[in-house]
């Protein structure tokens, strides 16, 4: 057992870090959930892609460079410490790019990877529906067989970047009348065809950062059906488990706050507010924590191992972590905490951040959901019974 | 980087919950709590027989000179099964420091004898530990005042008692004593050691509750259902799951950075010893709840587990010495976690 990294993953570490310091530009990009700093976002994913480091861990052919799980992690580290850009494309990079390894075709990857990487097109989640949320099975947008293709109707919504984004992904019932999980088919569609409408929603900061989408008669070709027609909600769990698990949010952003959490008490911190400074130790081991669990995960995974309900101890464990570590900045930072932008203390890094870390336990699955799953799945518990008569059973 | 167990240490692991799994533990954590000693000391005797004794003594003392991390997993078993006595001190603690003093003509015979476990040692350093564990079956009695390491005489007092029923604390202030050595840096750099040691038997502790509390939701039925199937008692177990999972990854590292002689290896032992006791009290907790009544008993062993966690939890450093040792590494700059 040790935490050692190997000689090229060193000097891989010390490649991005170059690239990074050279790069990140100086003043932090507008919000990606207004108009300008999206395009100033694409900007950014476009020169990151140049230099191969949009997605590090892809095959090389579609513009990642084959990186293993522990140098993604380097880069992550690295890449949060030196402050760079949140990532416009995550949708698409982190959940989508996983389930088109999983069950995409040759083509499909061929033509959809490099212009993600680029970001020449960003994705949105299209997942929720107004009666369908913790309950996604609920879902009732339809998926019509036409020729050639299918034509999509219904409302999602709370969908995440589709205020600005080009093309999104989820799921349609395609068999009427089918029940649940049955009959559900994962499909890609443009937000700009003939019969979508998109109505950004703002969000608690007041910006855009999802949208409900109207469709009506979409027309989506065969060839946007991810996996068989029918079978959506089993490649849907590869992107859910994405999501939860190791790539949508990964230690190296929580270990950059956390660091700068600490800096923040050395700057401004009242030594003799213990009680403050016992909260700004705990943020920082729970980032390490999370870091070092991943590397347990990582080394599991190179020995064959599978991620399954541990994402949902995973996506428990960071949500909370990010909304304490961000309550004791605002904490640390008295009066001026409230203050947003600009003018306020770290260029509002910190109440942004607190405001973004309360959508953690909702999205991708919320807290309650997350604790049934783990126990469930991990712990064994029985499912919940309507009626009383399995008395006996475990 | 393989930061997972090998199989010959999960091998280890499994020998030592095998052995452990027959022993009547609580039976055994009764008896010793009422000053009979004769079944503990022979579950230390076959712990001995297992290599456990002999971990952390040196090769040329005839111990394993095993690293931290086994030192961990025979020790994270250790708490699983509440073995009482003074496991952190005569099995971890006393053989560091007497490696960390150099030159102590004793340590050639006491090092021998504890790795057979023909000898139990027991330790008091103030203010992390002012009392001694054990100290009237202990044949290895020592406290370090002010940076001297002394030997003292079995004590004549009867124990003060814990809230954990085992463990029989011994002040060393009134038995006579003599001085061995000075050893000021070397229980400055035992001290992450026993804080290590502790952190295993709280995790391993706290992985005991959890699983008793969910096989007790599995059996116990109200309303006609098992209160397993609740969400209340979901959740809560949820969390404790999700927090002895993320404990154990800093309990790893931690032994890892001891093995590595990293600079942060006290930060990381510290980091380590909050996230464990706080996840086993929170086990501890939601054990006591889940059960209900039952659990508050003397006749239901799930207070032997709950009770040895709360002693556990300010022993050999409080929770708030630790988070200050945390805080006060990193604000010196000393710890950047890569």
């Amino acid at each position: 057992m040790d935490l050692e990294f190997d000689e090229a993953t060193l000097a891989f570490r010390e490649q991005v870090r170059d690239w990074l310091a050279t790069n990140v530009p100086e003043r932090p990009l507008e919000s990606f959930n207004t108009a300008r700093g999206f395009e100033q976002h694409r900007a950014w994913e476009a020169k990151l892609a140049d230099a191969g480091y949009a997605a590090v861990a892809w095959p090389a052919a579609y513009g990642g460079r084959d990186a293993s799980l522990l140098e993604w992690l380097v880069f992550e580290e690295e890449y949060y410490a030196a402050g760079a850009p949140a990532r416009v494309n995550q949708n698409g990079i982190f959940m989508l790019a996983p389930t088109l390894f999983s069950h995409g075709t040759e083509e499909q990857r061929a033509r959809i990877l490099p212009e993600m990487a680029r970001s020449d097109r960003v994705w949105a989640q299209a997942w929720s529906e107004p009666d369908a949320g913790s309950d996604i099975a609920a879902l009732r947008s339809t998926a019509t067989r036409t020729e050639g293709g299918w034509l999509l109707s219904g409302q999602k919504t709370w969908s995440s970047r589709a205020a600005f984004a080009d093309s999104a992904f989820g799921l349609f019932r395609s068999e009427p009348d089918s029940e649940r999980h049955k009959g559900l088919t994962y499909l890609m569609f443009d937000l700009d065809a003939e019969g979508v409408q998109v109505r950004p929603i703002a969000q608690l900061d007041g910006e855009y950062g999802f949208a409900e989408i109207f469709l009506d008669n979409v027309f989506v070709p065969d060839s946007d059906v991810l996996g068989e027609p029918n079978d959506g909600w089993r490649v849907a769990m590869t992107t859910a488990n994405n999501e939860r698990g190791l790539s949508l949010r990964s230690p190296g952003r929580f270990l950059a706050s956390a660091e700068r959490l600490v800096d923040l008490w050395c700057r401004e911190g009242d030594p003799t507010d213990t009680a403050l400074g016992e909260r700004v130790a705990d943020a920082w081991i729970g980032a390490r924590a999370y870091q070092l669990y991943t590397f347990n995960t990582v080394s599991r995974l190179a020995e064959g191992g599978e991620l399954g309900p541990e994402s949902s101890v995973n996506k428990l464990y960071w949500s909370h972590l990010d909304v304490a570590l961000h309550e004791t900045a605002l904490d640390l930072l008295g009066p001026s905490a409230e203050l947003t932008g600009e003018s306020a203390p770290d260029t509002g890094r910190w109440s942004s951040g607190y405001l973004f870390s309360l959508a953690g336990p909702i999205y991708g699955g919320t807290d309650q959901i997350q604790r049934n799953i783990v126990a469930e799945r991990l712990l064994g518990l029985p499912r919940e019974s309507t009626a009383s008569k399995n008395r006996g059973a475990t | 980087m393989r930061f997972a167990l090998s199989r010959e240490q999960l091998d280890f692991s499994r020998s030592i919950g095998a052995l452990l799994a027959e022993a009547d533990t609580p039976g055994v954590i009764r008896a010793w709590g009422s000053g009979k000693h004769e079944t503990g000391l022979t579950l230390w005797q076959r712990l001995a027989e297992l290599g456990v004794t002999a971990l952390a003594v040196p090769e040329r003392h005839g111990g394993l000179g095993a690293d931290a991390v086994d030192l961990v997993v025979a020790l994270d078993a250790l708490g699983y099964h509440a073995v009482p006595g003074p496991v952190t001190e005569s099995v971890a603690t006393v053989p560091a420091l007497l490696g960390e003093c150099g030159e102590i003509d004793q340590a050639a015979t006491w090092l021998p004898a504890l790795a057979s476990g023909t000898s139990i040692a027991t330790l008091a350093a103030a203010p992390d530990a002012p009392y001694a564990l054990d100290a009237d079956i202990a044949d290895i009695r020592l406290c370090v005042a002010d940076g001297v390491l002394y030997e003292f005489d079995r004590p004549a007092d009867a124990p003060l008692s814990s809230v954990d029923v085992s463990r029989r604390l011994f002040a060393v202030d009134s038995p006579a004593r003599s001085e061995i050595a000075a050893v000021m840096l070397a229980i400055h750099r035992t001290l992450p050691v026993a804080a290590l040691a502790t952190a295993a038997q709280l995790l391993g502790a706290g992985r005991r509750l959890l699983e008793e509390s969910v096989d007790y939701a599995k059996q116990r039925f109200q309303y006609g259902k098992a209160i397993g199937q609740y969400q209340a008692i979901k959740h809560m177990l949820a969390d404790v799951a999700t927090q002895l999972e993320l404990a154990r990854p800093l309990l790893f590292g931690a032994a890892v950075a001891i093995d590595s002689a990293s600079p942060d290896a006290s930060r990381d032992v510290s980091a380590a010893r909050v996230a464990t006791a706080d996840a086993a009290y929170q086990a501890a907790r939601t054990a006591l709840q889940v059960h209900g009544a039952i659990g508050y008993t003397a006749e239901h062993d799930i207070g032997l587990w709950l009770t040895r966690v709360r002693a556990l939890t300010s022993a050999w450093g409080t929770q708030a010495t630790h988070r200050s040792r945390v805080l006060g590494e990193l604000a010196s700059g000393a710890g950047r976690a890569s």
